[in-house]
Parts: C-alpha cells; structure tokens; sequence
C-alpha cells in the first residue's frame, strides 16, 4: 500500500466501502487512534421534491484528515456535504432517506436535535457571509453569544484562538472592532471559518471555500486548511481538482448524483478504478 | 504564517459552557409572530363585521330605498344616500379624468423623454406630494384654490360652456366640481408611479425594435410602449380611483356640504366619506348611526371592489400601497 | 409627399413631448404651490405663542396650537405602540416562517385594509370603543390610527426581511443557533434600518391622518391630563381653524398646516436620505 505522507497516523486506509466498519459507542475525543470513521453514510438518497438528487452513497469520512469531494456541476456534491449537518431540514420540499452516524450517533435518529449537531459539525461557505451589522470581534463570538456563553474573559480567549487558527489573528488585532465587511475578500473567508471554529465543532465542511478568492488568498485557505486537519475532520468539496490533489487524503467523485469512486487521492488522480473517474479528472469532461 | 495554538477541544459534543436549544423558544416566538400576522385578517373581518352590524337596522328599515332616495333627514327618521352616491362617483370619475392624462404623460416624459439628471429630483418631489396630509391640501383649497377657480376659471366655463345641462351657476366655488380638481391633484402620484413602473417594465428591446424600423419618439412609444401596457394603466387608473373614492378630509372642506341632488357640477354636494365626516360630534344613536354606518359600508365596499380590480390588472398582489384619506 | 408625411411625423412627435413635459409640469407644480403658500401665509405667523399656547377665544391674541401639537405626539405614539409590535412581529411571520397560502391571505388582507378610507376606521373604532367603553378619548384615537399603522408596517417589514441574503441566515443556521435567535439578532438586525424607515414612513402618514380623530378624539381646548378624556390633535385643529369664519383663526391654521407639512416632508426627506440606493443590508 502506498501510504499518504500526511496521513501516518490513521489505520487502515479504506476504497470504496462495501462493508461499514462496526459503530462504537460515542466515544471521548481524546487524541490518538480514532480506529471509527467521524462520518458513517450508508444509502443515502436525497430528493428536491421529485428530483432524486442522491442516489444510494455509501462511504466513510475518516477523522483528522482531509476528504475531498469532487465532481462536475450539478453531481450532488453540496447537497451531499448539506446532509452531513442536516442543512437540508430547513428547505421544506427535501426529504432525506438512509443512515448517516456522527461517531457513531445517528444524526437524523428520532429526538436528534439538528441545532446540536451543527454545533459539532461546522460548515464555511462557497460565499464568504460575515455578517455585516458586526465587528471582527462580534462575528467570531457570534456562535457563542447567541448560544448562551456570557463570560467576556471566556469569550475573548475563545475569539483569540479562533482567530489563530484561522491564520487572521496578526491581521486583525489591531481593528478587532471594525465592521467585518471592511475585510478583503480572502479575510472575510477566514473570518468565517474562525467564526466556525469558535464553538468547537469536531468537522468543519467547506464547501468550494477558495472558489470565489485570487490565487494567493487560495493559497492562505489551502495552508489553513493543512493545518486544521491536525485537530479536525475536513470535507471540504472543490470543483478544482489540483486543489483536491493538493490538500485531502481521500477523494470521492460524484457524478449525477451517485458516488462513482472514493480512494485516497493519489490513486484517484494517478490510477482510477472507474472510467469515468479517469474521465473527469483527465479533464475529458465537466 | 500564524502559529496555530492548541485547539484543546474538549469532548463534550455540546461544547463548553453553550446553552443546549430548548425547542419552546422557536415554539413560542413562531406562535407569536403567527398570532400578530392574524391580526390582520382578524382586523378585516373586525371592519367589515362592525359595518354589517353598525348598518343592519338601516338596511332592513330602508332596502333597496336606501340607494335612490336622496332625503337626509334625521328629524323624520327618513334617510337616503343618492346624493352622496352622485356625489363620490361624479367627483371620483370627473378627478380620474383629470388626473389620468396628466399622470400617464407625465410617466411618459419621466421614463422616456426626460434626462437622467431631471429624473431622480421629479420622482422624489412626485412621491412628497403623495405624502402631502389630506388636511392641508383642505386649508390650501379653501383659501387658494377654491378663489381662483371661482374667479377666473368659473366665469371662462359658464360663458362658453354654459349650454351644457351640468354648468350651471352662480356658484360660490365651492362645489363638486373644485372637490374634483383638488382629488385630481392628490391621485397624480400614485397614478404617475404605477404608470412609471408599467412603462419601465416594457423591455428596452421593444423600444429599439421600433427605433429600428424608423419610428419617431412618439410612435416608438406608441407601439413599444403604451400598446404594452394597457393593462397596466387600466390598473393604475382604477388604483387613482379607489385613492379618490375614500378622500375625506380634502373634499370635505371644499364641496360645500349639501345634502341636495346637485343640479350642476358647480353646485355644492357631498361624497359618502364626506357625508359620514360631516357628521362628526353629533349625538348619534339608533336609526341615524345606522344609516352613516350604511354609507360607511357603501364606501368600504366601493373601495374594496376597486383595490382588488386593480391589483388584478396590475398582476401583483401588494405593488404600490393606496393611501385612504 | 413622403417627405411632407416624414416631417408631418416629426412634428407630431416633438408636439407630443412637449406635451408630456408639460404634463410632468403641471404635476409637479401644486407641491411647488403648496410650499410656497404655506411659506407665505404661514411662516409669520410662527411665532413663540404659536408653539407654547393654548387656543384662545376668538378676538383674544396669542393663541397657539400648543395642545393640538403635544397631542399629535401622543397619539402617534399610542398608536405606535400597537402598530410597531403587530407589525414588525407580523412581517417577520410572514418572511421567517410563513406558508404560501397564508401568507397570500395577509398580504391580501393588508393590502385591502391599506386601501380602506380611515375616515371607516374612525367610524368602525367609534361603535367598538367609543360607544361602549372609552368616550371621546386619546385611547381610541390612538387605537385607530395604530389600526391603520399595522397594515403598513407588515408589509413594509415583510419587504425589507425578504430582501436580507439567505446566506446570512444559513450561516447562523450552520452555527447551531436556535431558528428564534436567528431572527431576532441577525435577519432583525441586518434589515433593521430598513424596518425603522418603513414604521418612521407610518408614523408620518398617521400624524396627518385627520378623519379617524373626527369620531374618535372629538378634540379638546386644553391640555389632555387623561388619556381617556378627549384629546387635540393637530391635524383635526387645522382642520377646526381653517373651516372657522374667524381671520384670526384661519391665520394660524395655516400656520398649523405648514408646521405639519414641513414635519412630514422632513420626516420623507430624511428617509429618503438614509435608504438612498442601497439594500437594506448594506446600510450602516
């Protein structure tokens, strides 16, 4: 096997699933070997009031690391992403049917709180979306604010160390309390994703984060993005497949709706399974 | 490159310190807001059921009688409300005559002969006169307009017009006819405005087709536009009328108040809302508060049947809002 | 002869814009007017007594509209009081959660409601209020042209909600925030500049409303010390002075109307200002 350098320590690399690994028990994060997948999907279908969106995907995200979600417009990518934090509950004509566990919960169980799982499952979108009536300073704690934490001393660290880890903090010091939309394009991006990254999810999805910046606040996304996989579960879903080769482990590629191929990265760009694979990431289409 | 810091996440999936999400606060404030956007079928249906009742013992006492009698009289308990049916409609249709020429060329002018920097200050000064209280233009009626009229204008219309069985003098000025040119002057700007939309919904590939083809301004706008949007300006117009039908305050303080059929347009009269205003501050209890509410029903329905026509013409429910007296 | 017919349409079509601007003229005049008589009539007799005095019997000097002015205020925040609440709340109904057909079933209804004379109002708030409870009272007066704000509101709400991103609303969502805190803290407050202009826009329209007061506040000489007593409003005291045989009174309601005029204007003005071409979310 020819193992991925930025993923060592994981076990057992995993193709495309037939057989789902057992499901633990919901476990403590400590660190170290998570040998459970952060996401478990199993026949996963998803309709947009008669239009079958998703087709029966079944695969794995594995934590700590990246997983890339590729394919051409229109294939199902965000809205497979979207049903990872259960964003498809506030569009009224979706309907979801089939089995995904968050560390071995399932989310769309019975009693299941959708706005609890969105705090441990964080999204950033393709759009940067600060919001705009707030400070730098507002945005970041707005996660935590809104949901009940009071402490300014709490708040303020928590909003330090987001800002650091979103790569911001040294831009912004300094104008904690300017508008956020005085930001430039690639900041508010960042911004966003430290506004995430303040409650504490355990996943942070992206969907298409970079598409929307120049090349060089691409780049600052993609070596964010590098180190945040130390400490989290990414999926992020990209339409730029070198992006994709650049930063995940594993990549998944849809094609109408229906997952064709999912494999570590390397062998999905240098020695695909399904020609159809081999056709979009050859360029021959999409 | 920031130097990343220790997430030190901790493993409590709702993080430290987050207040878990009751349900009973999206319960409570979904339930509150439904119950104030109730409120206002709950008022429609408050003013409609109020009307019927308030007018329940004029309608059985008089019938049908109510509509071509034109007695008003609350010593003899006989009421009728010919007059200030003549009234309302001669005086809305009359100001819709009025007003609607002047509104649709000048919507023409503003949307497609006027430069850009002409444009913006029309519009703005337009949508004031809208906000204008109905009161005012009253007190600048009485003392402007209504003297002017009855010296230079009136005397023009009695000397060459004076054949026509409506034109009749003398007249002090305050009458049907001033009610509608003061009418007139408050429905200009929401005509002007839904004609202005109207207009600038007609796609500019229209207008250049016809340019093309070697068309004048005018018959550019001719056939582009005007042609295009008849349904829009039939919907303008019954808006205008509705605003006209319901003008209190303006036309109070000018048509003079008679309760008698007017013989001419020059002859004092009153409009159902006018009529009910005139009322105001009288000791009103049984067939007579009955009988003003029956107006107020007449008006309300009046009023009604006309909104509901011109958003159907103009297609959307909630374009511009009319404005009541 | 197809030159002659060519010019011949030439000339049609300067004579009609010529038309039409003279049209826009002549719609645009009677503000002009308007102001301009008001200034002239009115200005003078602006005076200190005028702003600080109650109305004095004719042939007695230094009466003012005092009490109409004071009055105006209170009911316009009587009427604020219900309207502000009913509406905001029910706009944000009507854009966070509605549904298709309920929502058609509002809009329909404000709408009609929003094209009803209020001289209606005043009668219909006449036989509930009036009648049975209150009396002629700045209560009822308050309540009918609150009655008229809450039509307004809703829709002018509703508007400016629908216009605020999605995106803002599903980031929020993406933060486990309760669907409640969403509304209130971000889509309120991003759209909160538009929602103040629409109810400021109400309350102008409601300060100049005249024919609800006439069957609901009847109108008062001196200072209202009790809401449930009758009050003067100044609207209704214009319309009192201007309608009176007396010089002197008419003198001041036009003094009256150019104080009402210029409030209003002032107030349309100053929206106008603030929402000037940009979107509700941007303005800050």
């Amino acid at each position: 096997m020819n193992c991925m350098t930025k993923d060592t320590q994981l076990p057992a690399l995993k193709t495309v699933p037939s057989a789902p690994a057992p499901v633990p028990p919901a476990a403590p994060a400590a660190a170290a070997v998570a040998a459970a997948a952060t996401f478990d999907v199993r026949q996963l279908n998803v309709w947009f009031g008669s239009h079958h969106v998703l087709r029966s995907v079944s695969l794995e995200i594995l934590p700590k690391a990246v997983t890339a979600i590729i394919g051409p417009s229109g294939c199902g990518k965000s809205t497979f992403l979207r049903s990872l934090n259960r964003m498809h509950d506030l569009v009224p004509i979706a309907r979801v049917e089939g089995r995904i566990t968050l560390f071995g919960e399932d989310l769309y169980g019975r009693g299941v709180d959708a706005t609890l799982v969105r705090r441990r499952v964080g999204m950033v979108f393709q759009k940067s979306n600060p919001f705009p009536t707030m400070s730098i300073a507002e945005n970041v704690t707005v996660g935590l604010r809104l949901n009940g934490l009071r402490q300014k001393a709490l708040l303020l660290e928590r909003m330090e160390r987001s800002l650091r880890m979103a790569a911001l903090w040294d831009e912004v010091k300094d104008r904690l309390n300017a508008n956020a939309l005085s930001l430039s394009g690639g900041q508010q991006q960042r911004l966003c994703i430290a506004r995430a990254l303040a409650i504490e999810p355990e996943v942070l999805l992206m969907d298409e984060p970079a598409s929307a910046l120049d090349p060089l606040a691409t780049a600052k996304i993609e070596e964010l993005i590098l180190q945040l996989k130390l400490d989290y579960t990414i999926v992020i879903v990209t339409h730029n497949m070198q992006q994709a080769a650049r930063i995940s482990g594993h990549t998944a590629f849809f094609y109408l709706g229906e997952l064709i191929e999912f494999d570590q990265t390397n062998r999905i760009f240098t020695n695909p399974k399904q020609k159809q694979t081999e056709d979009y990431v050859t360029g021959r289409f999409g | 490159m920031n130097s990343v810091a220790v997430s030190g996440k901790t493993g409590s999936p709702a993080g430290i310190g987050l207040a878990p999400p009751g349900k009973a606060g999206d319960k409570v404030f979904r339930l509150l807001t439904w119950l104030m956007a109730m409120m206002v079928l709950v008022l429609l249906a408050l003013v409609g059921w109020t009307l019927c009742k308030g007018s329940a013992l004029s309608l059985t006492r008089f019938g049908w009688n109510f509509f071509v009698h034109s007695d008003w009289d609350p010593v003899n308990g006989d009421f009728g409300a010919l007059t200030f049916i003549y009234g309302t409609f001669v005086s809305s249709l009359i100001a819709l005559l009025i007003a609607l020429p002047l509104s649709l060329g000048t919507a023409v002018y503003l949307t497609e002969l006027a430069p850009g920097w002409v444009r913006q200050p029309a519009v703005s000064m337009i949508e004031m006169l809208a906000a204008v209280p109905s009161v005012v233009l009253g007190v600048w009626g009485i003392f402007v307009m209504v003297p002017w009229l009855r010296d230079g204008p009136y005397p023009l219309l009695l000397k060459y017009f004076g054949f026509l069985p409506f034109l009749r003098g003398p007249t002090t000025g305050f009458c049907i006819l001033s009610a509608s040119v003061l009418v007139a002057i408050m429905i200009l700007p929401i005509i002007t405005s839904i004609a202005r939309e109207v207009f600038r919904a007609v796609p500019d590939s229209q207008r250049e087709a016809a340019f093309a083809l070697g068309a004048t301004r005018w018959e550019v706008t001719r056939l582009a536009v005007l042609r295009y949007s008849v349904r829009g300006i039939f919907g303008a117009a019954m808006l205008g009328l509705g605003r006209a039908l319901g003008e209190t305050m303006a036309v109070m303080m000018i048509i003079g108040n008679s309760d008698k059929t007017p013989g001419s347009l020059l002859s004092p009269g009153n409009t159902l809302a006018s009529k009910i205003a005139n009322e105001y501050a009288e000791t009103l209890n049984g067939l007579p508060l009955s009988a003003l509410f029956e107006l107020g029903l007449m008006l309300l329905l009046v009023t009604v049947v006309t909104n509901i026509l011109a958003h159907l013409l103009i297609g959307a429910i909630g374009a511009r809002q009319p404005r009541g007296a | 002869m197809n030159r002659w017919y060519h010019h011949w349409r030439k000339i049609k079509s300067s004579c009609v814009s010529a038309l039409c601007l003279l049209c826009a003229l002549v719609v645009i005049a009677p503000l002009a007017l308007v102001l301009f008589n008001l200034l002239q009539k009115g200005a003078s007799s602006l005076d200190l007594h005028f702003f600080t005095q109650l109305s004095k019997p004719v042939g007695e000097t230094g009466g003012g509209m005092a009490n109409a002015i004071v009055g105006s205020a209170t009911l316009v925040g009587l009427a604020g009081l219900i309207g502000v609440p009913v509406g905001v709340l029910g706009g944000i109904y009507l854009s966070e959660f509605g549904s298709p057909r309920m929502n058609w079933a509002v809009r329909f209804a404000a709408d009609i409601l929003n094209g009803t004379p209020s001289i209606v109002w005043g009668i219909v708030v006449y036989a509930l209020v009036v009648l049975p409870i209150t009396g002629y009272s700045a209560y009822a007066a308050g309540l009918a042209l609150g009655f008229i704000m809450i039509p307004l509101i809703i829709r002018t709400t509703e508007e400016m909600l629908v216009l605020v991103p999605n995106s803002y609303r599903e980031a929020a969502f993406a933060l486990g925030i309760p669907h409640w805190k969403i509304v209130l803290n971000i889509v309120l407050k991003t759209a909160g500049k538009a929602i103040i202009t629409g109810v400021l826009l109400a309350a102008a329209r409601v300060a100049g409303e005249t024919a609800p007061l006439l069957f609901t506040a009847l109108g008062n000489d001196y200072w209202n010390h009790n809401l449930s007593q009758p009050i003067e409003a100044l609207p209704h005291k214009i319309f009192i002075y201007a309608s009176s045989p007396f010089a002197d009174w008419n003198r001041q309601a036009w003094a009256g109307a150019l104080v009402l005029l210029l409030f209003v204007l002032a107030l349309n003005i100053a929206v106008r200002l603030v929402t000037r071409g940009r979107a509700p979310h941007l303005a800050r």
